[in-house]
C-alpha cells in the first residue's frame, strides 16, 4: 500500500540501512502486508433465540421509558403554576414545572436514542460492509468534455470575438453592487462628529448647523448616581468614594428634570468616581501635584470609563489607592494622577477640575480636557 | 456500484471474512417493490435510485467520530430551541418598566429585550427550560466542534482530498463564535451589556475607520438603541443561514468523499469498512441524536446558566467583578489582559492601539487563517500528492501532532489568563505575579510542548516497536535447565500486530543541488532549501515501522533487547 512519492527515498540512501532500518533481504518482504479482517465474533443475539428475545425486551423497555418521559412532562405542564416551587437536594427551590418539563423531555428523548442505538447494537447486522473507493479526479475525457462545453459555450455565444461585449459586461458587473454598498455602509449611521470628544459635563448636546455637537458649560454640580443627590464637600469623608454623574443627566433626587432620550448614551461617557484622600497621600510627581490641584482638599474625581475599550472601572482599593478595571484589570493609582500601573491600559484615567459654589456643594470647574474612554484614532 | 470482484480476490485486506455479508448488505429498501405513498412520489421524482445509493452507503465506526456528530445534533437543537425563543423575546432597546413576576425587579427601568428575556425565564411556562437547553447547546455546540477539529487535525484528516472541506470547517467554527457572542448580548443584562461595551472599545481601536465602524454598528453614540435589533438579525437569520449553507455542503463533501477510517487490518486506503446507513447508522446516528438532545434536556433542567435575573439591567456606568465571557471568547479576553500597555502607541499624532487590536481585531483571523493554511504547509513540506483516506495514528506523526498540542498550548494560556482574576481571589495569590506568568507561558509552555509531545509520540512509536518485537509480556516466569530465569512473551496475533506496523516509513526530503552544472548557487534552491529544512523538522528525527526481517531477527536472537534498542529511532545531522 505504500509508494514513496520522495524522490528516490531509498537509492538516495535518505534511510541508512547502518541506523537500524533493514528494508529486507529478498528473502522477505520489505513491509508487513494487511492481513485482511480478523474473524467476526458473534453476538449472544446472534445464535441464542432467548439472547435475542432479551435484547428486544430490552429495546422495548427502553422506548416505553421514553413514553413514561413523556406522561411525566405533561404532568409537569399542566398539574404545576409558573409560581410553584420545589425544593430538590443540591439544586434548592427551583421551578416545578420546569424541572419536571426538563426531566420528562429529557427521559422521553433519552428513551428514543438509547433504545434506538440498543437495538442497533444487538440485533441489527454487526458484520461490517466493504465498500471500495475510487479516485476523487473524473476520467480524462469527462474533464476534456467539460473543458470543451465551455469552450464551444464561450464560442457560441461570441464572447471571445466581441471584446466590448466581454469589457462592457465586466463593468456592469463589477459596478451593479456598489449602490447596495453604499446604502447599506452609509446608512448604518452617522458620523461620529465630535460625539466621543464631548460629555454632558460640557453641557446639554444640542446639534449646530455644522452636524456637529454643541454644549455650553454651566459648572454643573456633581450628584450622586443613581440618587441625583449633590454633593457637598464637608460631607466626603477621607477613604469614601462616590459614583458620581452631572447634575440634570438623572431625575434630581424628587424625581424631577433628566435627560428625555439618550439617558445611557449620556451615562457611558460622564460616569465619574469621586474620591477623598489625605492630601499628604498625593505623590511628589507632577501627576500627583496636578492631581491635588485639580481636586479640592483632597477630594478628586476621575472618569469612570475605562481607557483600554471602556468598561467602567468599578473596584477601588481605599488602603493602596489603586483603582481597578474588572474586565481586564488595569490597575490605575490615584494618588499620581491615575497612572497606569498595571494591565493592559496605556493612559491614564482623565481628571475632571472640581470645586465648590457658594453653598460648598461641588461643581466641574471644567469639563474633561480630554476625551473620556478607549483610544480611537481621531483622539489625538 | 459493482465491486465484487476487489472483495473475492486480489489483496488479502479487501477480502470479506468467511460468514460475513457479501455486498450489498441491507437489501431490504431496493428489493421490495414500491407502493403507496413512496411508489407516488417515485412516479414523480423518481428519488429510488438516489435514495437506494445513500441508504447503502457505508460508514466507519470509532467513538471520535461521533464529535461532529455531537456538533451537528447541537446546532440542530439550537436552532430548534432557537426558534421557540423568537415567539416571546422582543429585540427591542426601546424603555419599559418591569412589571413581571420577579419580585426583585419590579419597578426597574429596563429594555424590552431584558423584560422579555425576564418574562421567558419566570412568566412563560417552560421558557427557562428551552432558554438553558438554547445556551447548553450553543456552549455543547461550540465544545463539539472544537474536539472535532482537534480530531480532523491529529488523525489528518484534513489532507488531500479534504482540504476544502477542512477549510469549511475552519469557517463553521470561526462563525460559530460569532453567533454565540452575537446571541450572548442579546439579553441585554449588565453582563452582556458590559461585553457589548467591550466590543465597542475594540472596534474603536481599529486604526482610522475605528470610530466609523463603531457609529455604522451602533447606529451612533453607545450604547444606542440600535445594537439590539441589529444583533438579533444577525443572530437569527444572517449567521444561521450561513452555518447551515456551509454545514450541508460539509455534510455532502462527507459523503462524496466517503468517510476517513483508522488504519487496521483490512482497512486500506482504497476501502471503507462499516456499516451501512440502513438499518445500522439510520438506527445508530438517528438514535445518537435523540441522546444528545435528552442530555441537553436534563442538562437545562438540572444546571443553570446565564442568571440573567441576577445581574440587573445594563447601565454603562454598572459593573460586576469577575465579569468573564462565554468559555469560547476566554481566549481573545485572555490575549487582552494579557497585551502589555506600552502597545499603544502615538504616529503621526494618531494612537495605534496594537494593545488592544492585536487581541480584539488580528488574533481570530490570523489563528483561523492559520489553521486553514496548513493542510497546504504540509504538503508543500512532505510534497505529498496522494489522496489519503487512512487516517493517522497520532504518534506516528510526531511532529504534526507536537505542532498541535503547542498551538493547544497557546489557546490554552491565553483561555486561562481570562480567568486571572478568579485564580487571584481562589487561590489567594498576586493577580499580578499570575499575569506575568502568563505572560512568560505564552511564549515558552508552548515551545516546551512542543519538545514533549514530540518526545512522547516518538517514545510511544518506540513502545510500538518493543511490544511488536517482543509480544505481550505474559507474567509467566520459565526457568531454563542452566537455571536462568526470564519472562515468557507472547508473540502478538498478525491482526494486533498491524495496527502497530501498519504506517508509513519516514524520511526527510534532502536537497539534491543547490549549485548548478558549473557551480553557480542556483537561486531557484532559496525554496527548495527551506523545504528541505522544513522536512528536516518533520522527518528528521523518525521511527521506523517494524519490518518483516527486523521481527525475524528479534525471534531468532531470542530475548536479547540489543536488537530492539539498536533500532529504535534514527536521527539526522542536527536535529533533536
Amino acid at each position: 500500500m505504500t509508494t514513496h512519492e520522495f524522490p528516490d527515498a531509498d537509492s538516495a540512501g535518505v534511510v541508512r540501512l547502518d541506523e537500524g532500518h533493514h528494508p529486507g533481504d529478498g528473502k522477505m518482504p520489505a513491509e508487513f502486508e494487511n492481513p485482511g479482517l480478523p474473524p467476526h465474533v458473534h453476538r449472544m443475539a446472534d445464535h441464542d433465540e432467548a439472547g435475542a428475545k432479551r435484547a428486544e425486551r430490552q429495546v422495548a423497555g427502553l422506548f416505553g421509558l421514553s413514553m413514561l418521559g413523556t406522561i411525566v412532562a405533561m404532568v409537569g405542564y399542566f398539574a404545576f403554576s409558573t409560581e410553584h416551587r420545589s425544593w430538590v437536594p443540591g439544586l434548592g427551590h427551583v421551578s416545578t414545572t420546569n424541572l419536571l418539563l426538563g426531566i420528562g423531555i429529557g427521559l422521553g428523548l433519552l428513551g428514543i436514542g438509547l433504545g434506538a442505538v440498543h437495538w442497533a447494537k444487538t440485533l441489527m447486522p454487526d458484520e461490517e460492509v466493504v465498500e471500495m473507493r475510487h479516485p476523487m479526479r473524473s476520467s480524462d475525457e469527462a474533464r476534456a468534455g467539460f473543458a470543451e462545453v465551455m469552450r464551444d459555450g464561450g464560442e457560441k455565444s461570441q464572447l471571445f470575438r466581441r471584446p466590448l461585449l466581454k469589457l462592457s459586461l465586466g463593468g456592469a458587473m463589477g459596478l451593479f453592487s456598489l449602490p447596495l454598498l453604499v446604502q447599506l455602509l452609509g446608512s448604518l449611521g452617522p458620523l461620529p462628529r465630535n460625539n466621543l470628544d464631548v460629555t454632558f459635563w460640557d453641557g446639554h448636546p444640542h446639534e449646530g448647523e455644522d452636524g456637529k455637537q454643541h454644549r455650553t458649560f454651566e459648572h454643573p454640580r456633581l450628584v450622586t448616581d443613581p440618587e441625583g443627590i449633590p454633593i457637598k464637600a464637608a460631607d466626603v469623608t477621607i477613604g469614601s468614594v462616590y459614583h458620581v454623574l452631572p447634575a440634570g443627566l438623572l431625575p434630581n433626587a424628587d424625581g424631577e428634570g433628566g435627560l428625555e432620550h439618550g439617558q445611557l448614551e449620556e451615562k457611558a461617557k460622564a460616569a465619574v468616581l469621586l474620591m477623598r484622600l489625605d492630601p499628604t497621600e498625593f505623590q511628589d510627581t507632577p501627576g500627583g501635584k496636578k492631581a491635588k490641584e485639580w481636586g479640592h482638599d483632597g477630594i478628586v474625581a476621575y472618569s469612570k470609563i475605562c481607557t483600554h475599550v471602556g468598561c467602567p472601572v468599578g473596584l477601588y482599593e481605599r488602603t493602596t489607592h489603586h483603582l481597578l478595571c474588572p474586565c481586564h484589570q488595569s490597575t490605575f493609582d490615584v494618588t499620581d494622577d491615575c497612572k497606569v500601573i498595571f494591565g493592559p491600559a496605556k493612559r491614564p484615567l482623565p481628571q475632571l477640575k472640581i470645586t465648590v459654589d457658594d453653598e460648598g456643594y461641588l461643581i466641574a470647574a471644567q469639563p474633561f480636557q480630554e476625551a473620556v474612554g478607549p483610544s480611537f484614532w481621531e483622539r489625538g | 456500484m459493482s465491486t465484487a470482484d476487489p472483495i473475492d480476490s486480489g489483496r488479502a485486506a479487501d477480502r470479506l471474512r468467511a460468514g460475513d455479508s457479501r455486498r450489498p448488505a441491507p437489501a431490504s429498501g431496493g428489493s421490495k417493490a414500491l407502493g403507496g405513498v413512496a411508489g407516488w412520489v417515485d412516479d414523480r421524482l423518481g428519488p429510488a435510485k438516489g435514495v437506494n445509493y445513500l441508504m447503502k452507503k457505508v460508514f466507519p465506526d470509532h467513538w471520535s467520530f461521533m464529535l461532529g456528530e455531537i456538533a451537528m445534533y447541537s446546532m440542530i437543537i439550537c436552532l430548534l430551541t432557537g426558534t421557540f425563543l423568537t415567539f416571546w423575546f422582543v429585540p427591542s432597546a426601546g424603555h419599559t418598566t418591569y412589571d413581571g413576576s420577579y419580585i426583585p425587579l419590579q419597578g426597574v427601568q429596563m429594555s424590552e429585550a431584558y423584560a422579555s428575556s425576564l418574562d421567558i425565564s419566570f412568566d412563560i411556562k417552560g421558557g427557562l427550560l428551552i432558554r438553558q437547553m438554547h445556551h447548553w447547546a450553543a456552549l455543547m455546540f461550540i465544545v463539539a466542534l472544537s474536539a472535532h477539529m482537534l480530531r480532523v487535525f491529529f488523525t489528518g484528516a484534513f489532507r488531500k482530498p479534504r482540504e476544502l472541506n477542512w477549510i469549511i470547517g475552519c469557517i463553521l467554527s470561526m462563525l460559530a463564535l460569532v453567533e454565540g457572542f452575537a446571541g450572548y448580548s442579546l439579553p441585554d443584562d449588565l453582563l452582556s451589556g458590559t461585553g457589548l461595551r467591550a466590543a465597542q472599545g475594540f472596534i474603536l481601536s481599529a486604526p482610522v475607520i475605528g470610530s466609523y465602524m463603531a457609529y455604522g454598528l451602533f447606529g451612533g453614540d453607545f450604547p444606542g438603541e440600535a445594537i439590539i435589533p441589529r444583533l438579533y438579525g444577525v443572530h437569527i437569520l444572517l449567521l444561521p443561514a450561513i452555518l447551515i449553507g456551509l454545514f450541508t455542503a460539509h455534510i455532502v463533501m462527507v459523503a462524496v468523499q466517503k468517510h476517513t477510517q483508522y488504519p487496521g487490518p483490512g482497512r486500506t486506503n482504497d476501502n471503507v469498512v462499516g456499516f451501512p446507513v440502513m438499518p445500522v447508522y439510520a438506527a445508530k446516528a438517528g438514535g445518537f441524536f435523540f441522546i444528545v438532545f435528552g442530555f441537553t434536556a436534563l442538562l437545562a433542567a438540572f444546571v443553570q446558566i446565564n442568571s440573567i435575573w441576577v445581574y440587573g439591567p445594563y447601565d454603562p456606568s454598572a459593573v460586576t467583578a469577575g465579569s468573564q465571557p462565554d468559555w469560547y471568547m476566554g481566549f481573545a479576553d485572555g490575549a487582552l489582559r494579557l497585551l502589555p500597555g506600552w502597545l499603544e502607541f502615538n504616529i503621526f499624532g494618531h494612537p495605534l492601539s496594537l494593545n488592544v487590536a492585536i487581541g480584539a481585531l488580528f488574533l481570530i483571523p490570523i489563528m483561523y487563517g492559520a489553521m486553514a493554511a496548513y493542510p497546504f504547509i504540509e504538503a508543500w513540506v512532505t510534497g505529498d500528492k496522494r489522496e489519503h483516506h487512512l487516517l493517522d495514528r497520532p504518534r506516528n506523526q510526531p511532529t504534526r501532532t507536537a505542532l498541535g498540542v503547542a498551538a493547544l498550548t497557546f489557546y490554552g494560556v491565553l483561555m486561562f489568563a481570562a480567568g486571572n482574576d478568579l485564580m487571584a481571589i481562589k487561590l489567594h495569590m498576586s493577580i499580578n505575579d499570575i499575569t506575568y506568568f502568563f505572560r512568560a507561558g505564552v511564549f515558552i509552555l508552548p515551545v516546551l510542548a512542543f519538545w514533549v509531545t514530540r518526545r512522547i509520540c516518538l517514545s510511544l512509536q518506540r513502545s510500538d516497536r518493543n511490544m511488536v518485537l517482543h509480544g505481550r509480556e505474559s507474567g509467566r516466569i520459565v526457568r531454563t535447565a542452566e537455571g536462568k530465569f526470564f519472562e515468557a512473551h507472547e508473540p502478538l496475533d498478525e491482526y494486533t500486530r498491524w495496527k502497530l506496523v501498519g504506517y508509513e516509513r519516514q524520511a526527510p526530503l534532502e536537497l539534491t543541488g543547490g549549485v548548478d552544472a558549473h557551480g553557480v548557487a542556483d537561486r531557484s534552491s532559496r525554496g527548495a532549501k527551506l523545504r528541505a529544512r522544513l522536512s528536516q523538522f518533520y522527518f528528521g528525527t523518525h521511527v521506523d515501522p517494524v519490518t518483516p526481517t527486523e521481527l525475524a531477527a528479534a525471534h531468532h536472537d531470542g530475548h536479547a533487547h540489543e536488537a530492539i534498542e539498536a533500532a529504535g529511532e534514527s536521527t539526522h545531522a542536527g536535529s533533536h
